[in-house]
């Protein structure tokens, strides 16, 4: 018997096929077209980093399982299985890593009349952010 | 944007220079002095700073400064976020109830998060300007803490 999971990544949710909402599993190749990483003999790779991985433990009939990728990458993973979503948070290594560089990291937000603006618009002008909340 | 920064509360503030390179990191600052009894921060010492480095009159901080001045995320705070999008997600599909342990799991993960334990009051029934915000804010600061820490009182600290 198969369910479909929503999983909630990097600001966008996709479902996935799973057999086992307990222990959700993505196929190997959602795991480059959503996640952007690859299974290869190293471990699991993007570019030229590549990141150790019980394959054993990671590689199951129906697919890859989803915590021991989250551990693996050290992204948290948190699900609701009653309404079958997840949220796949960042992890604390690459976003750490992204601010310490200095490189402001770059989004695009609408304004007031929905016309969509990115911070890279600005490039060449000193830029004040503020985060603010009317709550 | 708290996820990408690192925001944990408002006002959040930084300088982005024109190579798109972080020239002031998350501080604390305010634009005007209408919260000042409030806060106890006075706009104006930002305001100059900030002032005098738009005209090249004044220094921002060198790279090295600005990375021992950062707090970059934790591991708890990163999977308080993750409860705060999944909870997110199903209160915005009217599963307010369901949310509510995700919302409290994400409180417990990470208490200085403001951005989430305040942003969310409202969706979940309380007053983020009320009492129920104030209930938070004195629990947190009678446990020692502090609720607007700028960068010049981290540091001098």
């Amino acid at each position: 018997m198969s369910a479909t999971l929503t999983l909630l990544h990097d600001g966008r949710a996709d479902e996935i096929p799973v057999v086992n909402l307990s222990r959700p599993t993505i196929a190997e190749g959602a795991l480059e077209s959503m996640l952007g990483w690859e299974l290869q003999p190293e471990g699991l790779c993007r570019g030229t980093m590549c990141v150790p991985v019980d394959q054993e433990a990671l590689v199951r009939e129906d697919g890859l399982d989803l915590r021991i990728l989250a551990d693996a990458l050290q992204r948290p993973l948190v699900t609701d299985e009653g309404h079958a979503v997840a949220a796949l948070g960042a992890s604390h290594h690459d976003r750490g890593d992204v601010l310490a560089s200095l490189e402001a990291p770059d989004f695009t937000l609408p304004d007031l009349e929905g016309n969509l603006h990115s911070l890279s618009d600005h490039r060449g002008k000193k830029v004040l952010l503020v985060a603010y909340a009317s709550w | 944007m708290p996820d990408l920064y690192g925001m944990i509360n408002v006002p959040t503030i930084l300088w982005i220079d024109e190579e798109g390179r972080i020239a002031r990191p998350n501080d604390v600052a305010f634009g005007s002095n209408d919260f000042k009894e409030m806060t106890g921060i006075d706009s104006e010492a930002h305001l100059e700073r900030l002032r005098a480095w738009v005209r090249g009159e004044g220094p921002a901080m060198t790279p090295e400064e600005v990375r021992a001045a950062q707090s970059l995320p934790t591991e708890a705070e990163q999977e308080a976020r993750a409860e705060f999008t999944l909870a997110w997600w199903l209160s915005q599909r009217g599963h307010g109830d369901d949310a509510e342990p995700h919302y409290v799991r994400a409180g417990e993960l990470a208490p200085h998060d403001f951005t989430i334990r305040r942003g969310t009051m409202l969706i979940r029934g309380l007053d983020p300007m009320g009492e129920d915000f104030m209930q938070i804010v004195n629990e947190w600061t009678e446990a020692g803490n502090t609720f607007y820490r700028p960068l010049e009182a981290a540091s001098s600290s």
